[in-house]
């Protein structure tokens, strides 16, 4: 790595005040310390030694627990792909093919976002003068996993840029953001191109072959809005589903390993828990969120299941911790730590709203199948709010030990 | 009533260098110096003396023009050798050459009894051991014309490396004590004396009399006097409290008992790099070098005065600062390392990020350097610096308020409760290398001078 050094130190100057390509300084230090960690020290006075942990630490810490997600979302993509097209029943048969079908799939909807993103990063840092922030790495692999793997490149480039530009560098970059950018990036592509996003028809790439006779792309979620509105047991109609393709697809057991169509990293409940494990366990996630989030859509969905007006509302309420992306929202969305509520309080309190407005979007708006992506970004609005009210709670125990 | 308390919020710092509970002859220092920079607060320093003056343990060297009936004494009898000014004639330090024998300036016993508070005051803000005694809020030496409502004194320090009192002020029960009846005259309160809950009290503090002994135990900041007084007598706006470090309580003691000040302490020598980790008796202000020199596993060091934490890097010929009772010597970290930020590591970190298998090895000890690992960047992470405060404080919404100077912000948000020490761990910890114990110094600045 000497080599290296040696290289970066001999165009150092280059970059530095009075250097020829002085304006580009961020981006090559932006270069420099991925490759190094900087040599600074701690100042004089105060803490003369740190802790190890730094933002890139803790950014590649979340990406790690998304990459079990990314593996099953290629492999899915693949499975999906061939069950619906007839090429094969069984989950691990044609395992390299399938694996292979997805990764030209997913992979250059991953390098479109980094791309993408890096770009509007880099940018930013050159023009505003401030060094690259670390926050695109977790965004930039969170809003392939968000999207069907069918979404055409130029809009996932689109709604990066959109993302990453609207939602964070207008407000200063990483730590300013008031939404979260991945899910701004989603919802972007929810409003402004709805046929690529939402319906039956995208959720399963089926390329230039015929599906199978009676083969439906619909999803778990619509599936049961659907049963909602025929007053068929929502069980049996998810039981039913898509039964050319073979029984129970969309069982409960199904829905929990991941073996359904849907955007690509989000279909795999149980892969999501490895990532929760892995964000809590090294303390990166808050599980307050996480737990809150799971407990809050539980018990909304028991409500709903208390009062059972219609088969929507009597779907078992564990049903919808499988369904769609609450799992994936809620542990690597809402845990944002910038977006979501500060306070540890507030932490419970905005993820349980989370859970309870995603079943409440899910089953009593008629116009959206899923729920997590606007209780996300609703509750990131009203996140500040939770905290002001936790942060006034502290000071009036301070007041009011003053005046006893 | 005493209290006991458990702190369940915290984190030690297990360093490698603790020193060995034995005293060491090392090379005595040969110059004392009084930095004005020490004592926080201090506005407008003014010198007593001249360069080639003679002057006794006691003597008054400097004195603060905006509270002048405090004396900065000389810690030791000698000569005057350098008067150090900086830029703008910034008073620096005030260096003096130790006589062999030290001789003190005398002024007899004193009979508590027959003083009130006030003439007390004025003759330890005389004695050169007054400036031992901290106001909070602020952090500042205290104005004897203050009443505080109450006085703490942290009996244990759980910083890293940090000194133990027990051993340091071994038998001096009776000085200790006397301090503790000085100081009890000058609160129209209570004297608090906490002790560490976690093991037997050390002889110098288990029979104390005229003081409320507490209980605290628990991990870093446990034994940081700001979190004792959060949870024993909050200081709310408006209200002064004193603290006192149990040297300075000896030190007020032995001017009560025998009329001098002896500014004579034991000091722990401490870190990864030196090569005998022990206790030295020296005085206030000691030149460290020859504690340090030949003392060294290798040369690229940092020559810290105090701990890690709250310390302040010296040269390895500086000076101890006033208030420290141990130095620190640890490696430095001017070093690239190649994708440091990425790949597997086993260095110390308070977040499990890092150090997931750390609950294997509870009591490993660590070489840490002085390395940043990584760069300054806006808040991101949040609930960390909670975790480390064991009081009912935001942290981070309070350095938020001070970033943006908003001074009502800051009040209701208890800046009156910190000094740096207390959040010295939050900068620790802190995943975007903010320099909280300069912000917070900032804050407590723009309060105090509004």
């Amino acid at each position: 790595m000497k080599f290296l050094r040696d290289l970066l130190d001999k165009q150092r100057p280059l970059f530095e005040k009075g250097g020829k390509l002085e304006g580009l300084f961020y981006a090559f230090e932006a270069g420099e310390t991925f490759l190094f960690s900087p040599k600074h020290t701690t100042g004089i006075k105060g803490a003369q030694v740190k802790d190890a942990i730094d933002l890139k630490r803790m950014m590649i810490t979340v990406v790690i627990a998304m990459i079990p997600c990314l593996l099953f979302g290629i492999y899915n993509t693949g499975h999906q792909h061939m069950l619906a097209t007839g090429a094969t029943a069984g989950i691990w048969d044609n395992f390299g093919d399938k694996f292979t079908t997805g990764l030209i799939l997913v992979l250059p909807i991953v390098i479109v976002a980094y791309a993408a993103g890096g770009l509007v990063e880099g940018i930013f840092a050159v023009i505003r003068k401030h060094p690259i922030n670390e926050g695109f790495l977790v965004t930039g692999m969170l809003i392939p996993l968000v999207v069907p793997a069918t979404t055409p490149l130029w809009q996932v480039a689109m709604a990066t840029v959109f993302a990453v530009v609207i939602a964070k560098e207008v407000f200063g970059g990483t730590g300013m953001n008031v939404l979260n950018v991945a899910m701004t990036a989603r919802a972007f592509l929810y409003f402004a191109y709805p046929a690529q996003i939402s319906g039956d028809q995208v959720w399963t790439y089926l390329g230039d072959k015929a599906p199978v006779d009676g083969f439906s792309g619909a999803t778990a979620l619509s599936v049961v809005y659907d049963a909602g509105i025929q007053g068929v047991n929502a069980v049996d109609a998810l039981n039913k589903h898509n039964s050319v393709l073979g029984d129970g697809l969309f069982s409960f057991y199904n829905m929990f390993m991941g073996w359904i169509p849907g955007s690509i990293g989000e279909t795999s409940t149980l892969m999501v828990l490895i990532g929760a494990f892995i964000l809590i366990a090294t303390g990166v996630g808050s599980w307050k969120i996480i737990v809150a989030g799971f407990a809050g859509t539980y018990l909304m969905g028991f409500v709903m299941n208390l009062l059972a007006v219609n088969e929507y509302m009597a779907l078992p309420a564990h049903y919808h911790w499988v369904m769609g992306g609450l799992a994936f929202g809620i542990v690597f969305m809402a845990t944002d730590p910038v977006s979501a509520a500060q306070t540890e309080t507030g932490k419970w309190v905005y993820g349980i709203l989370i859970g309870v407005l995603t079943v409440i979007i899910r089953v009593l708006n008629p116009a959206y199948p899923e729920g997590i992506m606007l209780a996300v970004l609703f509750m990131n609005v009203f996140a500040p709010l939770i905290d002001y009210y936790v942060i006034k709670a502290n000071k009036t125990r301070r007041l009011q030990r003053a005046t006893v | 009533m005493s209290k006991i308390l458990k702190l369940k919020k915290g984190f030690d710092i297990k360093l490698v260098g603790k020193a060995k509970l034995e005293l060491v002859n090392f090379a005595p220092a040969q110059t004392f110096a009084i930095k004005p920079t020490d004592f926080v607060g201090l506005q407008r320093p003014k010198v007593l003396v001249n360069e080639g003056d003679t002057v006794k343990a006691g003597t008054p060297i400097l004195i603060d023009k905006s509270m002048d009936q405090v004396i900065y004494a000389a810690p030791v009898s000698g000569e005057i050798v350098e008067i150090k000014r900086g830029d703008k004639r910034k008073l620096l330090e005030i260096k003096i050459l130790a006589d062999k024998t030290i001789t003190h300036l005398t002024s007899g016993k004193t009979d508590l009894a027959s003083l009130d508070r006030a003439a007390l005051a004025a003759k330890l803000a005389s004695s050169g051991t007054w400036p031992n005694i901290i106001q909070r809020p602020f952090g500042i030496v205290a104005n004897p014309a203050d009443t505080p409502k109450a006085i703490f004194v942290s009996a244990f320090d759980t910083h890293p490396l940090a000194p133990d009192y027990g051993f340091t002020l071994k038998g001096e029960e009776k000085a200790f004590q006397a301090g503790i009846d000085a100081l009890a005259k000058l609160t129209s309160g209570k004297v608090h004396l906490n002790i560490d809950g976690s093991k037997p009290a050390p002889t110098v503090f288990a029979g104390v009399k005229n003081a409320q002994i507490n209980q605290f135990s628990g991990p870093h900041p446990a034994g940081n006097v700001g979190v004792q007084i959060h949870h024993l007598d909050p200081i709310n706006k408006g209200e002064i409290v004193w603290t006192v470090n149990p040297t300075g309580v000896v030190q007020i003691g032995k001017f009560i008992l025998e009329g001098i000040y002896d500014a004579s302490k034991i000091i722990a020598v401490t870190g990864s790099e030196v090569s005998k980790a022990a206790y030295v008796k020296t005085f206030v202000g000691a030149n460290v070098s020859t504690f340090v020199k030949g003392n060294l596993n290798s040369g690229h060091v940092r020559v810290i005065s105090g701990n890690v934490l709250t310390g302040e890097k010296i040269a390895l010929e500086g000076t101890l600062g006033f208030y420290h009772n141990q130095i620190t010597v640890i490696p430095e970290g001017d070093y690239f390392e190649f994708l440091g930020w990425a790949k597997p590591t086993t260095k110390l970190s308070f977040h499990r990020a890092l150090g997931l298998f750390s609950f294997l090895t509870p009591n490993k000890e660590f070489v840490l350097d002085t390395n940043c690992r990584g760069e300054e960047r806006a808040f991101v992470q949040t609930g960390v610096f909670e975790a480390v405060t064991p009081m009912d404080i935001l942290p981070v919404y309070l350095l938020k308020a001070i970033m943006a100077e908003d001074f009502d912000e800051m009040e209701e948000l208890g800046i009156y409760e910190v000094v740096e020490e207390d959040l010295a761990l939050c900068e620790f910890v802190d995943v975007s290398k903010h320099p909280v114990q300069e912000l917070v110094r900032k804050g407590i600045e723009l309060i105090q001078y509004s």
